[in-house]
């Protein structure tokens, strides 16, 4: 099993998630994490979809995808060649024992706080998947009270 | 003018002659424009039959078979039948009511959300939520259903958007963004295929609806007299092939012939065109360690279930062209020396019934030439595609993939609808009639011309038959009554023949009018 990466060009219309969502069901792939959002045209949207498979599925979802007439392009982020984000907002409570160690894990992933009161900051990172899993454990031990991760984005060079 | 008014002239520029529908609430104001219009509207007596007949006329004809139902219970009527037009790949548009713009999402009566329903198992389907979009819908849902791989499109349309005012406009031209089927096969590849067919020693063609599906019955016919290749096929490809053709061999899957099955084994090419490649295909052999050209207008379909060595994307009847374009020179004498034998040795196949079989093929060896046969699903299906032979124009329908019983006969009614000159032929176990006798009335009432042969063994002979292979026992599978099938006939005033008499078949042979000929399993022949 290896993790892929597709972006699509969809129909930016209602009922287009659900029927791509509704295709990985159906063919029992298990989608890891999409997004969306619209492109520069409001008829348009770009999905990314991440998801476990193996060289069959990949050719298979690719192919599937395809079929769809609300797909207009299908773009495999899987290789070497491409770039992909996600960003995450995580809450942590703070005192004064942890407050120094938390800003200097901050500091060392090029993290940001953009919230600060007398109990808790939220920290704001992107990066890819590697980088945001790394920096989330690192937390854990700090008394990590909420957590949020986007799907994660990507773009061909 | 109103939206059902441009609908159905919609439907009269895409040259539909006949639609198949059941009225409602919400389709009411189409039924009103049908009232007035060029267009037969032929009134089933449930939706599924209408779906089914919409598939009927499409597999005649080629052309896309149309159906009207209304919301709620009337379009989820139909799901059984839309699944089947989508697995068997026919070309039908379906149009269903949907309840009133401003109540949709309240769970308003006879709301049902056939969108999200039918998903899984349409082409594409079309929820018309502005008026003005009614046009370029309609041509969109056509081209779809019609070309590539083809299918079933669904329209649903609110009832007040069947009654807004528009401007009749149908567009001419087409351009959808996600949607460019290849039709043309690419020229490299079909060069390697040439040269992969010239080395093998022992080819086989494996074809199947693609063929009938693009029209390159004379494409093949053309190939194969070039090549000498031997041709097998699936259920759904019989009749892509004259079986009077020396190349023709039989016909391969769970329930095809033992020969046709060991001779893919046997093979050292494998060229398939159009045709799938499912658990019931490949059931009964191997695809191992031999080179396989394959050919389909669905790129899915490529290495989905089989991996190919040259796969060539696009239409058959065109690809078939290109590749008769070549030179062939074929010897392929050892290759058939030993389908002979295999042909001699393993004549066999699964639910074989040799009394049966030899009463269906003398029935219908009888029939025209261009005959069209609908058979249903059970051994009555497997029967009748052993025995029932394809010769000329003759063609041969059933649900291949979904296997819907009940099928055949409301398939009739719109093969037959779509040319009163056919002679069409049903074939139909007692069991899936019973699940669908009420339309014999519908044949009546049109004055539609079929023969049905009901194959009748009192029982669901193909699941009692399964019972007994992997249970020992049978529960539930045989019938402790079946209805007097001479009366529901009279009932509905088709003539009925006894085929278990001599004489009784001959004059059903002859009749040239709405008929049921029944096959008393039971019973001895020709008392
Ligand atoms: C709608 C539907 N329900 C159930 C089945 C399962 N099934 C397959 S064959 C068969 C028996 C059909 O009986 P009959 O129509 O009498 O044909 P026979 O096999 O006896 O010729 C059944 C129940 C099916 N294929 N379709
Ligand atoms: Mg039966």
């Amino acid at each position: 099993m290896s993790r892929y990466t597709i972006a699509l060009v969809v129909n930016n219309q209602s009922g287009v998630l659900s029927k791509i969502a509704g295709l990985f069901t159906r063919r029992g792939y298990n989608i890891d994490s999409l997004s969306v959002g619209t492109l520069d045209s409001e008829f348009l949207s770009r999905m990314t979809i991440v998801f476990n498979g193996d060289e069959n599925t990949l050719e298979q979802v690719k192919k599937q995808l395809n079929k769809l007439i609300d797909v207009i392009k299908v773009v495999d982020l899987s290789k070497d060649l491409s770039i992909s984000r996600e960003l995450v907002l995580i809450k942590v409570d703070t005192n004064s024992n942890n407050k120094r160690d938390i800003i200097d894990i901050v500091d060392t992933f090029r993290a940001k706080i953009i919230s600060y009161n007398k109990k808790s900051i939220i920290i704001e990172l992107t990066g890819d998947k590697p980088k945001i899993d790394a920096f989330t454990s690192v937390l854990s031990s700090y008394g990590v009270k909420e957590l949020t991760r986007t799907g994660s984005v990507g773009l061909l060079r | 003018m109103k939206v059902a008014e441009a609908i159905i002239k919609f439907l009269e520029s895409e040259n539909v002659k006949t639609i198949f529908g059941y009225p409602g609430g919400a389709v009411l104001p189409l039924y009103k424009s049908l009232k007035t219009s060029t267009i037969n509207h032929i009134l089933v007596r449930h939706e599924q039959a209408a779906i089914h007949a919409a598939s009927g006329y499409a597999l005649n004809t080629n052309k896309v078979g149309v159906c009207l139902a209304t919301s709620g219970p009337g379009a989820t009527n139909l799901i059984t039948g839309i699944a089947n037009a989508y697995m068997d790949s026919i070309p039908v548009v379906i149009i269903t009511g949907q309840v009133n713009t401003n109540i949709i999402g309240y769970d308003s009566f006879q709301e049902a959300d056939i969108i999200g329903a039918t998903e899984p198992f349409t082409k594409y389907n079309f929820l018309v939520k502005n008026e003005n979009e009614i046009g370029k819908i309609f041509k969109e849902a056509f081209h779809i259903a019609n070309t590539g791989r083809k299918g079933p499109v669904l329209i649903d349309i609110p009832t007040d958007i069947q009654n807004k005012i528009v401007e009749y406009n149908y567009p001419e031209t087409i351009d959808i963004l996600g949607y460019k089927p290849t039709f043309n096969g690419n020229k490299n590849q079909i060069k390697k295929a040439y040269e992969k067919i010239c080395k093998s020693e022992k080819p086989l063609l494996c074809i199947g609806n693609g063929i009938l599906s693009s029209n390159a019955r004379k494409e093949l016919q053309d190939f194969i007299s070039l090549t000498e290749i031997p041709v097998v096929h699936t259920l759904l490809g019989k009749g892509a092939l004259d079986e009077k053709d020396p190349h023709y061999i039989g016909m391969i899957g769970s329930h095809g012939h033992k020969f046709a099955n060991n001779l893919i084994e046997k093979s050292d090419l494998l060229i398939i065109i159009g045709m799938s490649i499912s658990n019931r295909t490949t059931a009964n052999f191997s695809t191992n360690e031999k080179s396989i050209i394959h050919i389909d207008i669905d790129p899915a379909e490529v290495g989905k279930n089989l991996v190919s060595n040259i796969p060539i994307i696009g239409d058959a009847k065109n690809i078939l062209k290109e590749l008769s374009n070549y030179k062939y020179n074929s010897a392929y004498e050892n290759w058939i020396n030993i389908i002979n034998f295999e042909k001699e040795n393993n004549n066999i196949y699964l639910g074989k019934n040799k009394i049966i079989d030899l009463k269906l093929a003398a029935i219908t060896d009888k029939l025209g030439d261009n005959a069209v046969f609908i058979a249903d699903v059970g051994n009555n299906q497997i029967c009748a595609a052993h025995n029932i032979k394809m010769y000329k124009n003759r063609k041969f329908f059933t649900s291949g993939r979904l296997g819907t019983m009940g099928f055949s006969l409301p398939a009739s009614i719109g093969s037959q609808a779509s040319d009163i000159t056919n002679e069409i032929v049903v074939i139909i176990g007692d069991g899936g009639f019973q699940m669908v006798m009420n339309e014999l009335i519908t044949l009546y009432e049109n004055n539609l011309n079929v023969k049905i042969i009901l194959m009748d063994d009192n029982s669901l002979g193909m699941v009692r038959d399964l019972q007994k292979n992997r249970y020992d026992e049978t529960f539930s599978t045989n019938f402790k009554s079946n209805p007097d099938f001479h009366k529901i006939c009279s009932a509905n005033n088709v003539k009925y023949f006894n085929l278990n008499s001599l004489k009784d078949t001959e004059e059903f042979i002859n009749y040239n009018s709405l008929c049921l000929g029944r096959i008393n399993q039971r019973d001895d022949f020709y008392e």
